[in-house]
């Protein structure tokens, strides 16, 4: 049996043992493979049967719709650009060589920052990071160069989470940091008309005239009848569904909508972030429709929903427990004033026609604040109690 | 009639092994203690010697820092140990019983005819007193103090706890009795609550001279501290009293006859129980008798109280002061292949993270594995979905880590005790230990106050 050789090998990395130094990457590995047999010493003598690596594999499970959505939709818009028509698997095929190498990157140079992180200061390593990686290629375009993936993750990993001391104690979402990292780098991967399509910036085979335009770029120039690279009007359900151009993971609301549902009915995700981020937008969206000035300001609040990161933003990214507000009501602000703050820096910013990741970074820096007043409620409530004498 | 308080926030973990209604008397048990471990920052100054001979009211036992205390025997016979732990604190004191219980005799007598100074002074002779404990602090009650009301639960939500209804049954004249001592201690009312969902047996519901509170909801609804809070909570300076329903009947027996007279009903429960019935024992009683031939063979757990906050005892140890169950379940030290990643039909998760919400009527034969590692505070909502006060639970605790005493006050508290938390301990992912984060806050608080 795998576990009387891990029980053998086990001494070695304990105190006083050969390679003792190791003993944070034998843990991760041993636990990972054993749920480990240790029982309760004090306190409750029961333990619910949730943990952490159940709850971050939730997690990724409920990213699965919209990763094996983004990587058929990277073929689906690679052959529209080069004209040539395939089935949904030679499209899926053609994503998932394309994607596939983006995930490895990002896992290997997180999970091995984690590694070093956890050697150095001698504790587990924190399963965080199996999220982040995950999170990090769906928030990209799928034309970014490897070695970027990489720079920016440990990026990430280090400045956006161990200096704050890991998994648990961050201020910003890391997958967020790592976006924003690219984008203020490399602004020229990260945006624009041709990193969003695999395959047109070599511009090899690409149709004449083939425009790699996402919607939020056609807004913002000013053009609201959505069309497609070859001049094909979208219609609602394409950018429901997700026929569109963007980051690999963020363009089918449908199959985020799917890995709300895993968060929600597991009890993982916070129905009161996701309810509110949309609530927030839709609102936003109404508010700039009535002081409509501009073509972009006029495209209908539903819409706003559905297209950009929005809805990836809502449930993934606005929802991530650690970088959040912590109070339940402070999680309803949190999440409306994201949502808000979402539309309106799309909208209204004239560099960059999306505001999700924007407003998420921004409202991640405030949450303490807003938790720190509903605390300050909750306390003041009690001092009156006293002072009332009931 | 009074209002029902609706509880929704909780859990009840509907575990495998409920006690049957059936009293059982088991044979005399040979050896009976007393922990002065139950008894929370008590520091015992032993009275007796091993080799001592004892009646049922002897004092054992008395509080170093409150001398009037004393705690003292349950049965008759001489001192056969003092088990002593780490740096000598006393675990036990164990007596081997008569066959035929000898007993001290106090005053006997009507409490409502006598005076406040008659009662405490007949408590704590008996060594009764240490049965009411207070808020804040969950400790021994102060018999300086005169607490704004007192409180009685007269249900437990727990994981398999045993039902008070059934347990009181004809003790209706020492019950009565008991309420008629206690309300005589505080300026405020003696409360009774109970659980509106069955209806509550009339030694309850028949008091006299007390609030009856109808609560209905989940666990923790019976704890005594989640009810306090919904009725009179506890401001800086207050102190409230809390007694079980069990004890205010020996207090009862205590007016009545003038002995100490320590039998108690328990029930035991779990898992791996052959037979789980209600056991007719008395107070302090060696485990041995009830758990021969009716427990499965294999490495099972000994609990004195319920699972989530009970205290670990052997197959031969001794049923705690307070509890009234003894729950035993199977230690979960085996290793399992990718544990975290299966499915999961048979786990049980109050999330639906695992699928055993597939079956939600079932119940569950839960052992003691960590399922986990411990990790920093990461998934948040979690402890407010079952903590039914308007506290922040995650919040007090991080102020209770950093020693913020200031802070402890302002968010709640003198309102909460380890057993209010224990629910937060079972469901945290990070499988932080919750309960004992809230003691040591506690300690610290009356170290410093």
């Amino acid at each position: 049996m795998l576990i009387d050789f891990i029980n053998k090998i086990r001494r070695h990395f304990e105190k006083g043992g050969k390679l003792e130094k190791l003993k944070s990457t034998f843990d991760a590995f041993s636990t990972f493979l054993y749920v480990p047999n240790k029982v309760t010493s004090r306190g409750s003598h029961i333990r619910d049967n949730i943990d952490m690596k159940r709850t971050m594999a939730i997690v990724v499970l409920a990213l699965m719709p919209a990763l094996i959505f983004g990587m058929w939709n990277v073929g689906y818009q690679h052959f529209l650009a080069t004209g040539a028509v395939k089935t949904i698997w030679q499209n899926f095929a053609y994503g998932f060589i394309q994607v596939f190498p983006i995930i490895v990157v990002s896992y290997v140079s997180g999970l091995a920052t984690e590694f070093i992180f956890a050697q150095i200061r001698g504790h587990e390593v924190n399963e965080g990071f199996l999220v982040t990686g995950m999170l990090i290629p769906l928030i990209v375009p799928v034309e970014i160069p490897l070695w970027m993936v990489a720079v920016a993750t440990v990026f990430a990993v280090i400045i956006g989470k161990e200096v704050f001391g890991g998994t648990g104690m961050n201020i910003l979402n890391p997958a967020l940091t790592a976006r924003a990292f690219l984008f203020f780098a490399y602004p020229s991967e990260m945006s624009g008309l041709k990193v969003w399509i695999e395959g047109l910036k070599d511009g090899i085979n690409i149709i004449d005239g083939f425009s790699g335009e996402t919607i939020l770029a056609q807004a913002a120039s000013g053009n609201t009848n959505f069309v497609n690279g070859a001049g094909e009007a979208y219609t609602t359900s394409d950018m429901f569904l997700g026929f569109i151009p963007g980051s690999i993971g963020e363009t089918s609301t449908l199959a985020i909508l799917i890995g709300a549902a895993i968060l929600l009915y597991t009890g993982i995700g916070s129905w009161k972030i996701m309810f509110s981020v949309f609530a927030g937008g839709y609102l936003m969206g109404l508010i700039l429709n009535l002081f409509a000035v501009n073509p972009f300001m006029e495209i209908s609040a539903g819409q706003h929903l559905i297209i950009g990161g929005f809805a990836f933003g809502a449930v993934f990214m606005a929802t991530d427990p650690v970088t959040a507000a912590q109070t339940e009501k402070g999680k309803f602000i949190y999440g409306f004033l994201t949502g808000i703050l979402a539309i309106l820096i799309r909208v209204l910013n004239p560099a960059y026609p999306e505001g999700m990741m924007l407003a998420i970074l921004l409202m991640n820096v405030f949450s303490p604040l807003i938790d720190h007043y509903v605390i300050e409620a909750n306390i003041k409530k009690r001092l009156k109690r006293v002072k009332s004498g009931t | 009639m009074s209002e029902v308080i609706k509880i929704r926030k909780g859990s009840d973990i509907k575990l495998k092994g409920k006690a049957e209604k059936i009293f059982i008397r088991p044979g005399p048990a040979e050896l009976y203690a007393v922990k002065p471990t139950d008894f929370h920052n008590l520091i015992p100054r032993l009275t007796v010697k091993v080799d001592s001979y004892v009646k049922a009211g002897t004092p054992l036992f008395y509080d170093k820092y409150h001398p009037e205390v004393y705690l003292t025997s349950p049965v008759s016979g001489h001192v056969t140990a003092v088990n002593r732990g780490e740096r000598r604190q006393i675990l036990e004191v164990v007596i081997k019983a008569d066959a035929e219980i000898e007993y001290e005799t106090f005053d006997m007598g009507d409490p409502s005819r006598m005076s406040i100074k008659e009662i405490k002074d007949n408590l704590l002779k008996s060594g009764l007193w240490a049965t009411i404990r207070q808020r804040p602090y969950d400790v021994i009650a102060n018999p300086e103090d005169m607490p704004k009301a007192i409180f009685i639960s007269a249900f437990d939500t727990a994981p398999l706890a045993p039902d008070y209804d059934f347990v009181v049954k004809g003790c209706e004249a020492d019950f009565k009795q008991g309420i008629e001592a206690l309300s005589k201690l505080t300026v405020g009312k003696v409360h009774i609550n109970i659980n509106d969902e069955y209806p509550a047996s009339q030694v309850f519901t028949q008091s006299m001279n007390v609030q009856i509170n109808r609560f209905r909801g989940p666990h923790p609804t019976g704890n005594i501290g989640i009810q306090i809070h919904h009725i009179d909570p506890i401001n800086k300076g207050d102190i409230v009293w809390y007694v079980s329903p069990q004890d205010v009947i020996t207090i009862g027996r205590l007016f009545n006859k003038g002995i100490y007279d320590a039998s108690k009903v328990i029930a035991l429960a779990g898992s791996e129980v052959l037979k789980p019935r209600y056991y007719k024992i008395v107070g302090g009683t060696s485990i041995k008798n009830m758990i021969e031939n009716n427990i499965t063979d294999g490495n099972n757990r000994f609990i004195s109280g319920n699972v989530l906050t009970g205290t670990r005892i052997e197959s031969d140890g001794f049923v705690g002061y307070y509890d009234s169950q003894i729950t035993v379940i199977p230690e979960g030290d085996h290793y399992e292949l990718l544990g975290w990643a299966m499915p999961g039909l048979k786990k049980y998760s109050v999330s639906r993270s695992y699928w055993s919400w597939l079956f939600s009527n079932s119940e569950y034969r839960l052992d003691t594995n960590l399922n986990g590692g411990l990790r920093a505070f990461v998934v948040t909502g979690q402890y407010e979905k079952v903590f039914p006060m308007d506290i922040y639970p995650v919040q007090l605790i991080k102020a209770i880590l950093v020693k913020d005493i200031d802070l402890m006050e302002k968010l709640g508290i003198y309102e909460v005790a380890p057993e209010d938390f224990a629910l937060c301990e079972f469901v945290c992912t990070s499988k932080i230990d919750v309960q004992n984060i809230v003691r040591e806050g506690l300690d610290y608080m009356i170290k410093e106050m």
